[in-house]
């Protein structure tokens, strides 16, 4: 997993190695001055000039070197600042990219592994954890150790044996803070778990409002909220107490500490004679640094922890590979619109039981208009998708112009197959940019031309800013049918040799509904048209229609042969024309 | 539904800290004030060790230059120490005590504040569900609440003990030498410059990161929405290549938020070695050149015994001075450092707390639903569920309670209304639908249909005109007792987090599992609830996420018809569902509507057909009336729709 995230530092190693490098020098300094201050003080205490000569420093000079090495540390720290900022924020950037792009390169069956919400979550909240985890490694990962290490050895050199009461806190200290996360962790997972649910039961609320209302449930609403949040309040106290001792522990070691140094301190002075006042105070800030950077240390530790799951999840996306390829030595021509299903079976896993399509023999001549009937489930959609090669067929092949899908280049076949999908999506901007997405290079006049096959010029030019007006996120200020209606203009745009509409004009009244399929007649009677429709009067006059039930094509035919002769299909058609019935009655 | 605004921010006011203080306070008075203590104790007591440290060191000193050994010395040296450790323990316990009370104080704080809210919320008008954006309202629980506890829990108690301890040690300083504490003070003047320029520095980038996120978040989420389209399209360059442009955006705003933040704290750390320099060598001068101190102590920078001077007392002074030095400059990095989240915190506590101060749906409703026994004619009023109901209507003048028959017979008229004062969106409306009767609405998005449901059910008040529900003035009757009486199934259904059963109950929570079941069968809804893996006991989250939309659809009205109300409002779909399901759905909902009055949003010709009343709505006026026949026979705008030329949405 490691690896895989490691492999999208790229172009910000320099960074990611520089920010620690300069840590580390902005921490040595930081453990020499307390050192230097030492020397200053002697140097007072000797009471002579400010101005000293050869090894004989005096207090300017060691103020002069002090200052120095102050400035130094901040330019050092402030590099490693800045270094860190950029190499967590170059990585974030490169591992969104690199889902981002991994994504464009899945075929439907990886979209559909991974659902829409999960990828989006991968992309934004997942990469800003692990970003704040880098950003922690980086910096804290570096600077707590060696902090560590480097305030022992220097207690050691200012304060020989004193410097072994560090040593000796060290361990139970460690051990503590251990325990304490080791403990607070699974808590805090579970208390965050049981947070999130009251959120979303929060949200459940509000967006039910008028469920509520409407059944006067805001009391009984009422109650098994306070219940949650009650629940939940014990839970967070528990673990925020058990937090909460973090911080006396430290300070009694602190004190601990402290008291031990000043008292042995004051007891080897008295004893040898010495006066140990600067090396006691400075001994003090070394144990004030040791046990500073074992608490951040297990603080880190505790973060990249939390964030160990967001990595998996997106290591889970750039591990996925796309279970459609193009294939070397492409067909990138599509002779005609002429497709043929030989014996085709199809599901959607290699793990599933059974199959969405079983036995499928089809043969559709190039210009023909077929329609397709069916319940859910019947596997409507999962028969056009093979078409384009959205999904590849588990047993038997499909052939678009008399050549397998598998061989043709993706693009090539995908720009001559043109798909309408059912869960249909216009992105904002507008509406030329929209239908330009049929064909880059449309002229003013074709998108105009596309728009009036699909019935849609006219309340285009309804609109205040007609062609331009601006398409909000999801399409949600035209109507439904008007959103249909623009992307059956998008797909024309393609001039594809093969048009499928899946469900595309479930939203359009019956009457535009027939002037679509009669300009379709009229303008593109080359193309070949598949229409999967609910309303019998979307494909009533097709050439042939499909009746799908099961996976299993169960009757072919006009609409005339189908409703003598097919069951399904009578029965469809008389529910739909029922209330005209009973008023004829 | 419309003109969702994003919630305005509201002011900062300068109530609001002493708003939330009071408020813990009021919820916690004893607990809050024991924290309180024990954090300003805790700090003063952790201010003081440096006068010990100061006169241990002179202790040391004494004993070196005087050259006697430990035995003679330690009394000197001990005595000063047992009073630091005293001290110690002090801090020790009383700081452990205020971390474990502020831990309980603050999550019993933002659970009753959380508490609040969401009561609050329950009984706020639906308009005011309309014009808020739903996430701003999801952010009060989620940002507001986090930032408020960010406060309560580390800003507020960290700010409280820092401002006492610079107050202390400033004092302490000041016991010590006057002259160094000016030294000092201009040390944190240039540190609060700086934090104010690399700080403002950041905030301007975090700002603009913030706006970054935002646009990535929502371009992620519009492409991954539309993936398969951008397959089916081959659009996967273009997609890249506009990622790229927004990716490319957010680093260059994050990396420069994060850098000013990552730079402040060396900064700060470094100034404050600098200040220490200074500090001593500005110390050592004076002692050197014998200035003359100015303190509260007495303490002096020199001494004069018979004519030679010793430094000895003034270096103690300065190691203590140093020490204390330190503190003060890390309590005053720690003010800078709360500042911002206090800011934050208020921030979110002045959200929270307009959430708290809205205004709830009020109600001067009187006339109330009760259970009656009907004897001889005569309702009279019992405790039991008889399936029964009465208006029970108390008369102020005469003292006098009259019951009515809850029949569901609903009059409108000539309504006039708007979602705000100045946009009226329906003229004078009026309709008459007898118990039992049928009345369709019908006419494009837009035209009124689903206002005129939110005025029978009370969730907006009518502008003009007059709404009367088996003869009483709708505004009379308590709007509890209103909703109760109304059943309502909406297009876009809403289940809850519970399983199959709960959400049928919720409909009439008495009601036994018999009855729910009775009620699912009455749906339709039966059949794929017995298929589904656990039966009515299968849970369903999100919205019913594992049910189609049909079968949600099917639960909502076994859930309506377990609630069994007179007078029901529907909404059919309009999206495909499939042909089958779609009967059954249909067949549950005429079941439904079966021997009570009806008020439907038709988008099905057979349910139009079979309604006693068609209300073609168009710009907020009925445009015509009447039974399918008729207006058929005007050959007007219903008979355009049912020919098929109108989108009927």
């Amino acid at each position: 997993m490691l690896k895989r995230l490691a492999k999208s530092i790229r172009e910000y190693k320099t960074a990611s190695i520089l920010s620690p490098l300069f840590v580390i020098m902005e921490v040595v300094l930081e453990c020499l001055i307390p050192f230097v201050i030492i020397y200053l003080g002697n140097a007072i205490e000797d009471g002579v000039v400010l101005w000293g000569t050869g090894w004989n420093l005096g207090i300017g000079q060691y103020a002069i070197i002090l200052l120095a090495m102050a400035f130094l540390s901040l330019a050092c720290g402030a590099l490693a600042g800045a270094f860190c900022a950029k190499a967590s924020a170059g990585f974030a950037k490169n591992l969104r990219k690199d889902i981002y792009y991994k994504v464009q390169e899945f075929s439907f069956e990886n979209i559909d592994k991974f659902s829409t919400p999960s990828l989006v979550t991968r992309m934004t909240t997942d990469i800003t954890n692990v970003q704040f985890s880098y950003m922690m490694i980086v910096r804290m990962a570096f600077r707590c150790p060696v902090m560590l290490v480097f305030s022992v050895v220097m207690a050691f050199v200012i304060g020989g044996s004193l410097a072994w009461i560090f040593v000796a806190v060290i361990p139970p200290l460690s051990l503590i803070l251990f325990v304490v996360m080791k403990k607070a962790m699974p808590l805090f997972r579970r208390v965050f778990k049981k947070y999130d649910n009251l959120n979303e039961s929060i949200q459940e609320n509000v967006k039910g409002i008028r469920v509520v209302k409407s059944y006067v449930r805001e009391d009984f609403e009422k109650q098994k909220f306070n219940a949650a949040s009650e629940d939940l309040c014990v839970d967070f106290t528990k673990a925020e107490r058990l937090l909460a001792w973090n911080n006396p522990v430290m300070q009694f070691f602190f004190y601990g500490v402290l008291s031990s140094v000043l008292i042995l301190g004051c007891y080897l002075g008295i004893q040898s004679g010495s006066d140990m006042t600067w090396q006691i105070s400075q001994l003090i800030v070394y144990g004030m640094q040791i046990l500073m950077s074992l608490m951040m240390f297990s603080m880190v530790f505790v973060m990249i922890a939390m964030s160990v799951e967001s990595a998996r999840r997106i290591t889970e996306v750039l591990n996925e590979e796309s279970t459609l390829h193009n294939p070397e030595n492409p067909v990138t021509e599509v002779a005609n619109g002429a497709i043929d299903f030989d014996g085709v079976s199809f599901k959607y896993s290699a793990s599933a039981e059974r199959n969405v399509l079983e036995g499928v023999d089809l043969h559709i001549k190039s210009g023909e208009t077929i329609g397709i009937i069916g319940g859910t489930g019947s596997s409507k959609t999962s028969l056009v998708n093979l078409i384009s090669r959205l999904y590849d067929v588990s047993e038997g092949c499909v052939r678009v112009g008399g050549v397998d899908v598998r061989e043709y280049d993706l693009t090539a076949l995908r720009n001559q197959v043109a798909v309408v999908l059912q869960k249909n999506v216009l992105f904002s901007g507008t509406i030329k940019e929209n239908l330009r997405w049929g064909n880059q290079d449309a002229t003013d006049e074709e998108l105009v031309e596309a728009c009036k096959l699909a019935q849609a010029d006219e309340f285009v030019r309804s609109f205040p800013d007609g062609y331009d007006s601006y398409i909000e996120q999801g399409g949600t200020n035209v109507s439904g049918g008007q959103k249909q209606r623009l992307c059956i203009a998008r797909a024309l745009l393609k001039k594809p040799k093969v048009l499928i509409l899946d469900d595309s004009t479930s939203a359009v009244d019956t009457k535009t509904d027939a002037l679509i399929r009669k300009a379709f007649r009229e303008y593109i009677p080359e193309t070949t048209k598949i229409i999967i429709a609910q309303r019998i009067s979307s494909v009533e006059d097709a050439d042939r229609i499909l009746v799908m039930e099961g996976g299993r094509i169960v009757g072919i035919g006009t609409h005339k042969e189908l409703l003598k002769n097919n069951d399904i299909y009578s029965e469809v058609y008389h529910s739909q024309t029922k209330g005209g019935k009973d008023d004829e009655e | 539904m419309k003109n969702k605004t994003p919630a305005k921010k509201p002011p900062l006011s300068k109530g609001i800290l002493g708003r939330v203080v009071k408020s813990v306070f009021k919820f916690y008075p004893r607990m809050l004030t024991i924290a309180l203590v024990c954090i300003v104790f805790n700090a003063v007591v952790s201010s003081l060790p440096s006068l010990f440290m100061q006169r241990v060191f002179g202790a040391l000193k004494d004993a070196v230059e005087q050259g006697v050994k430990w035995d003679a010395a330690w009394q000197s040296v001990m005595i000063p120490m047992f009073t630091l450790i005293g001290l110690y323990v002090l801090s020790l316990i009383s700081g452990g005590l205020s971390k474990q009370l502020m831990a309980i104080l603050t999550q019993g704080y933002l659970s009753k504040m959380r508490e609040r809210m969401f009561n609050g919320m329950q009984d706020l008008p639906i308009r005011y569900f309309d014009t808020h954006n739903h996430g701003d309202i999801m952010s009060y629980y989620t940002n507001d609440i986090d930032s408020l506890r960010q406060m309560v829990a580390e800003s507020l108690p960290q700010l409280l003990t820092s401002a006492v301890m610079v107050l202390t040690l400033f004092a302490i300083m000041l016991y010590y030498s006057v002259w160094l504490t000016l030294i000092v003070l201009f040390g944190i003047v240039c540190v609060m410059f700086v934090t104010k320029m690399v700080g403002g520095g950041a905030a301007k980038y975090f700002i603009g990161q913030q706006r970054a996120v935002a646009k990535t978040e929502g371009f992620v989420e519009e492409m991954m929405n539309g993936q398969k389209v951008v397959k089916v399209f081959c659009h996967e360059e273009e997609a890249k290549r506009d990622f790229d442009k927004v990716n490319e955006q957010l680093y260059d705003q994050t990396n420069r938020a994060n850098r000013y933040a990552n730079m402040l704290m060396p900064i700060l750390g470094n100034i404050g070695h600098v200040l220490y320099v200074l500090v001593t060598l500005i110390g050592a001068i004076f002692i050197l050149g014998s200035v003359d101190n100015v303190s509260i102590s007495g303490s002096v920078f020199y001494e004069t015994e018979g004519g030679i001077v010793t430094i000895g007392a003034g270096i103690v002074l300065l190691v203590a001075f140093l020490q204390t030095t330190r503190q003060f400059f890390n309590n005053i990095n720690q003010v800078s450092q709360q500042v911002n989240s206090v800011v934050m915190g208020l921030a979110g506590a002045s959200r929270v707390f307009a959430l708290i101060d809205e205004q709830p749906e009020a109600d001067d409703g009187y006339v109330d639903l009760v259970n009656v026994k009907e004897e001889n004619g005569q309702l009279t009023e019992c405790e039991e569920r008889t399936g029964l109901w009465a208006w029970r209507h108390p008369h102020a003048a005469d003292g006098t309670v009259t019951y009515t028959k809850l029949e569901g017979d609903v009059r409108m008229t000539e309504v006039d209304f708007g979602y705000t004062e100045d946009k009226i969106v329906l003229h004078d409306v009026s309709l008459y639908a007898k118990q039992g009767q049928k009345v369709a609405f019908v006419g494009a998005t837009g035209a009124g249909k689903t206002t005129i449901t939110n005025l029978l059910t009370r969730f907006y008040d009518i502008a003009d005109g007059k709404i009367r529900y088996d003869g009483i003035n709708i505004n009379k009757i308590k709007k509890s007792a209103l909703r109760k009486s109304l059943g309502m199934v909406l297009q876009d259904t809403n289940l809850f987090t519970g399983t199959v059963m709960d959400n049928i109950r919720y409909g009439l929570l008495e009601a036994t599992d018999e009855e729910c079941i009775a009620a699912a069968k009455l749906a339709g809804a039966h059949d794929f609830i017995t298929r589904l893996p656990e039966g009515y006991r299968t849970m369903l989250y999100q919205n019913g996420a594992n049910l189609s939309q049909g079968q949600r659809q099917l639960i909502s009205i076994a859930r309506a018809a377990v609630a069994d109300p007179p007078v029901m409002i529907l909404d059919e779909a309009t999206s495909s569902i499939d042909t089958r399901t779609e009967e059954i759905v249909q067949r549950g909902m005429d079941k439904l509507m079966e021997g009570r009055t009806v008020f439907v949003i038709a988008h099905r010709l057979s349910t139009v057909k079979n309604s006693n009343v068609i209300m073609v709505l168009e710009h907020g006026r009925v445009i015509e009336r009447g039974t399918h026949e008729q207006l058929i026979a005007e050959k007007g705008q219903y008979y355009q729709l049912y020919t098929g030329a109108f989108e009927l949405e």
